[in-house]
């Protein structure tokens, strides 16, 4: 199997929280290899407790085998640290279908700007909470339409 | 064990200890919103733990097969959740010190100590953010939270100093926390005088003996519930 080949399966694996994302939408997929005849993924968490880790190897090594390898050896690498800007403007547009409101690149940490509610556009909205249902997320609320919505936090 | 190791579990075991107080938490919080929010940080300390721990060792034996003399975490970590103010009060006093260390260890030679610091500071900016919030709505609210954030604030001071002194091996490994002091009363100072809150004076009563393994109390009990299941059930997986 060569580099690319891996790739392209590798690619594919989604988070298990948000399924429409697959690990390369989310710039966690930072390379593949082949290194004596043993293909070698280097993976980045988002956060430093994403429990979807775990799951995203089991995956990663299953679906390497079910194609003919022989297996994987999976990598985590922390630095240099994982950021939202390294989203795909692909996984963007997917999240916003999906009904989360994907990372503006509009702001610092803590004051974000340009959040839009996915469902009407507004940037009209109202933040609920700065946590939310994933470590990735925080929850919001448009004034306008008055839908709750997650967002997907820049970070 | 050298000491790059101890170090890297004296983080490690600050990061974990405070994610088992806080778990506790989860379902008890006084809205949704705040159970969401306490078990997120909670996540993110045992996050940061797990890479420490890993780096030192198994991270399971040393997380569920250590007693504790052998946890080298604050003591202010380990505190009780006490009511929703002591909760807060001890998020403040000690992510704002947090936070100063692992920006300061941003870039530390070591690969894991350096790589979960730079992923912890983004983590911990909205924790200590979480904590700045909730004390300015509880100190600066009614006259019963003024009081208990007050009294939470007022209990909690002793275990700063241990927080904050002068250690040769930190300063030797990474960063020494001394060096840390003066930017973390600066921002407590402030933030406490916003919340229309007392800075305590400092006292004669210096509890200590985190880092040698000599812990308060209540240590031993939190100890014992997170360590059951798997002292009981060796190597169990689900």
């Amino acid at each position: 199997m060569t580099a690319a080949q891996a790739r392209a399966i590798v690619a594919e694996v989604p988070d298990p929280e948000i399924p429409v994302l697959t690990i390369e939408d989310l710039g966690i997929l930072r390379d593949v290899a082949v290194e004596r005849e043993r293909v070698v993924v280097t993976v980045t968490p988002t956060y430093s407790g994403c429990p979807a880790m775990d799951v995203i190897r089991e995956e990663i090594d299953r679906r390497l085998r079910d194609r003919g390898a022989d297996g994987a050896e999976i990598r985590t690498v922390l630095s240099p640290a994982w950021s939202s800007d390294w989203m795909s403007e692909d996984g963007r547009r997917k999240l916003r279908e999906y009904g989360i409101a994907p990372p503006t690149g509009g702001g610092g940490e803590l004051l974000v700007l340009g959040v839009a509610c996915p469902r009407c556009g507004s940037t009209n909205v109202k933040q609920i909470s700065a946590f939310g249902a994933t470590a990735c997320q925080s929850q919001y609320a448009c004034q306008a339409c008055l839908e709750p919505f997650d967002h997907f936090k820049d970070h | 064990m050298s000491d790059r190791d101890v170090y890297a579990l004296r983080l490690g075991d600050d990061a974990l200890v405070l994610s088992q107080r806080l778990s506790w938490w989860s379902s008890r919080a006084p809205e949704l919103e705040e159970d969401l929010a306490l078990t997120n940080i909670a996540l993110d300390q045992l996050g940061q733990a797990r890479s420490l721990l890993a780096s030192v060792g198994d991270e399971d034996e040393l997380a569920f097969l250590r007693g504790d003399r052998e946890y080298l975490n604050l003591l202010i970590v380990e505190q009780p959740n006490g009511d929703f103010a002591t909760t807060i009060a001890r998020q403040l006093l000690f992510s704002t010190f947090q936070l100063s260390r692992y920006e300061a260890l941003v870039g530390h030679r070591d690969e894991v100590i350096g790589g979960v610091a730079a992923k912890a500071v983004k983590e911990v900016a909205y924790h200590r953010d979480h904590a700045v919030k909730w004390t300015l709505r509880l100190g600066d609210g009614t006259a019963e939270s003024h009081r208990r954030m007050q009294d939470a604030i007022d209990a909690l001071w002793p275990y700063v100093h241990e927080m904050l002194d002068a250690d040769p091996l930190e300063a030797e490994v990474g960063v020494d926390p001394a060096t840390l002091r003066e930017g973390w009363e600066e921002f407590i100072g402030e933030t406490l005088e916003d919340a229309t809150l007392a800075t305590p004076e400092p006292g004669d009563w210096r509890p200590c003996g985190g880092r040698q393994g000599v812990h308060t109390e209540g240590f031993g009990h939190m100890l014992a519930e997170m360590q059951s299941l798997h002292r009981a059930h060796p190597g169990a997986t689900w």
